[in-house]
């Protein structure tokens, strides 16, 4: 796949793959303050169709804020965010997920008490329609519904050869498996953009390795665009085609893995300034 | 080969663990071993299964708590009693139909009274406004008048005498509840309703509404994640659970000559809450079994009168101190792994090692 980025009218860069696309998320001057503190400010950014893209930054860069803002687990108090070309100013997390923004949590979020199948099924809640009638008094809908459920279910946990798994508890699930079964969970939400929150946190470089080619894989098949944020810096620069690096709250840089490793700034944001002379 | 899923296997065994009781009941009482204590205590045995079981559905599958279950059991009870008096020329079963289905309808909308402001909010709220909801009924209930006549139903806020009566009854007294009910509940009756509540619990968990509401119990972010609405889930829970104890409160007034409004206070709430928690939450075997237990005990324990309530306070403590006891449980669950593997080995020794595999 070709990862030319283009700039397109509005400023913003879009690889070439996905320019005649309209993106999925454009952010204009997006912002939070909490209290008197700026959390985010100036957030500017265009997500192509199909793009992965990394957010990096230090520690309390405001990276997972960033998230927070766009799943609207906090209102934003200044500028715009347009999903799929829609703003989504005035929705609540329910309806920005449906209008298709699944996500990942930094510390997992999983319905640890019931089976990873059940907790794939809840992902696909809304693609489902049967009623609370219909599941108290076992109608053909509700039958019909478990059914298509039960399938799809499967199908997504074989992305990550877990259907093994599907009877297990999820609480009980080794801490990679957890990881996994979260992004599986947020698939199954049919999103057209999947942000991903530190994704490798805890994962061997094996299953790191694997986790990247699983990205790619979801990328590919769902022909839907990625967010993500890392710490680890294989991951970020060897999947990400755009990464974008926060400090502060704002963006200091934007580009691709080889730009955004040779610029000045986020050498001195990760590393600290060189000393003059 | 159709294999039965875990959960499947352990609501039948839950459904067969009822029949049998009811069979076994059934068939005491017909060769005559059932004494009167006892043969008094079955429909109140199945109301507080009943009870449990939906007060199960808001603590432990939903994970809110609620402290005024009695409260929506009292509103059932009390319309249950209206329902079934004023239409007496209708067949016994038809009015005890009619005044649990109606019973349990005017505690579904109480549940949303209550639920549609609180269950918005996150938090020990409901819990608050249960307790006080449950209060509120009793008192409410203590100046209600209600009488019927050739007219129709009368209702006043004062006294009898402002009620009207052109030579009719009085049904709901104020403070003095409802007297002259006609027995109308019967064990059949008890046993059935049970088998209802069953079904529907355990219907509503095992579906797609179920699986929402126990997806906000583990986790509520993640839940809005996912694109659940919460406050209607929650809603969902809690109003069943309301009408599931209407229902089983109608049932209960129709097993007495006369109720009053006290019945049904904090201690009925809490009551019901301690079949559940020793139950365990979200068991809902479990409450049927503690249920079962507790409505028997101070029963049995009658004669040793003075000190009944004393060794039911230790049967309680006992009960928790093991249910939660480390060693007692490792201990059981070694036995049931032993069982397990017992019970796994025989097909697959039989088969070579060619037996079936869980999934």
């Amino acid at each position: 796949m070709s990862s030319k980025y283009i700039e397109v009218p509005s400023n913003a860069m879009l690889l070439e793959r996905d320019i005649d696309k309209s993106p999925v998320l454009e952010t204009m001057h997006l912002g939070i303050d909490f209290g008197g503190l700026t959390a985010v400010d100036e957030f500017n950014l265009t997500i192509g169709r199909t793009e992965i893209v990394g957010l990096i930054g230090p520690n309390g860069a405001g990276k997972t804020t960033v998230f927070n803002l766009l799943t609207k687990v906090y209102q934003p108090t200044r500028g715009t965010i347009l999903l799929n070309g829609k703003e989504t100013s005035g929705m609540n997390t329910v309806q920005v997920n449906k209008a298709g923004i699944a996500r990942t949590f930094q510390n997992i979020r999983l319905f640890s008490a019931l089976s990873v199948e059940d907790n794939v099924k809840i992902g696909l809640h809304n693609s489902m329609d049967a009623g609370m009638f219909s599941g108290i008094l076992r109608l053909p809908r509700h039958w019909k519904n478990e059914r298509v459920a039960h399938d799809r279910a499967l199908e997504l946990l074989s992305i990550f050869d877990m259907v093994d798994l599907a009877n297990h508890q999820a609480g009980s699930l080794p801490y990679g498996a957890q990881r996994r079964l979260e992004i599986v969970r947020a698939l199954a939400t049919n999103p057209s953009l999947l942000l991903l929150d530190e994704p490798a946190a805890g994962m061997n470089p094996s299953e790191t390795a694997e986790l990247m080619e699983n990205i790619r894989k979801i990328r590919d098949t769902f022909q839907i665009a990625v967010m993500l944020i890392e710490h680890d810096m294989n991951l970020v620069m060897g999947i990400c085609e755009g990464i974008a690096v926060l400090n502060y709250g704002k963006i200091i840089a934007k580009g691709t893995p080889e730009e955004i490793q040779n610029n000045p700034q986020v050498i001195e944001a990760y590393l600290g300034k060189q000393k003059e002379g | 080969m159709k294999k039965i899923s875990k959960t499947t296997r352990s609501n039948l065994i839950t459904y067969a663990m009822v029949v049998a009781a009811f069979v076994i009941m059934q068939i005491l009482s017909v060769t005559g071993h059932v004494s009167n204590s006892l043969a008094g205590q079955l429909v109140p045995i199945c109301v507080y299964i009943c009870m449990a079981v939906s007060l199960n559905l808001t603590v432990g599958i939903l994970g809110e708590l609620s402290l005024g279950h009695a409260g929506f059991m009292s509103v059932g009870a009390f319309t249950g009693v209206v329902v079934a008096m004023s239409i007496q020329s209708a067949p016994g079963p038809v009015r005890l139909i009619l005044a649990i289905v109606i019973g349990g309808i005017m505690a579904g909308i109480a549940g949303v009274i209550v639920g549609v402001p609180v269950l918005r909010l996150r938090g020990d709220y409901l819990a608050i406004v249960t307790l006080a909801f449950g209060e509120i009924i009793k008192n409410l209930l203590n100046n209600i008048y209600v009488g019927v006549d050739s007219h129709g139903l009368h209702f006043s806020m004062k006294d009898t005498a402002s009620l009207n009566l052109d030579n009719g009854t009085i049904l709901i007294n104020g403070p003095m509840g409802a007297p002259g009910i006609e027995k109308l509940s019967t064990f059949v009756a008890g046993f059935i309703l049970v088998l209802i509540v069953l079904t529907v619990t355990l219907n509503l968990i095992r579906s797609r509404s179920g699986r929402a509401i126990m997806a906000i119990r583990d986790n509520r972010i993640a839940a809005e994640s996912v694109g659940i609405n919460i406050t209607k889930y929650k809603l969902m829970a809690f109003v069943t659970s309301a009408v599931l104890a209407g229902m089983s409160g109608a049932l209960y007034a129709m097993n007495y000559s006369s109720i009053l409004p006290k019945k049904f206070d904090f201690n009925t709430s809490i009551l019901v809450l301690v079949f559940v928690v020793l139950g365990g939450m979200g068991n809902i075997r479990g409450s049927i079994i503690a249920a079962t237990v507790l409505t028997i005990l101070p029963e049995a324990l009658r004669a040793l009168n003075d000190y009944r309530m004393l060794i039911y306070a230790v049967v309680l403590i006992l009960v928790m101190l093991v249910t939660n006891n480390p060693i007692l449980k490792n201990g059981w669950t070694l036995v049931k792994e032993k069982l397990a593997f017992w019970r796994k080995k025989t097909p697959e020794t039989a088969a070579e090692g060619g037996g079936v595999h869980e999934q």
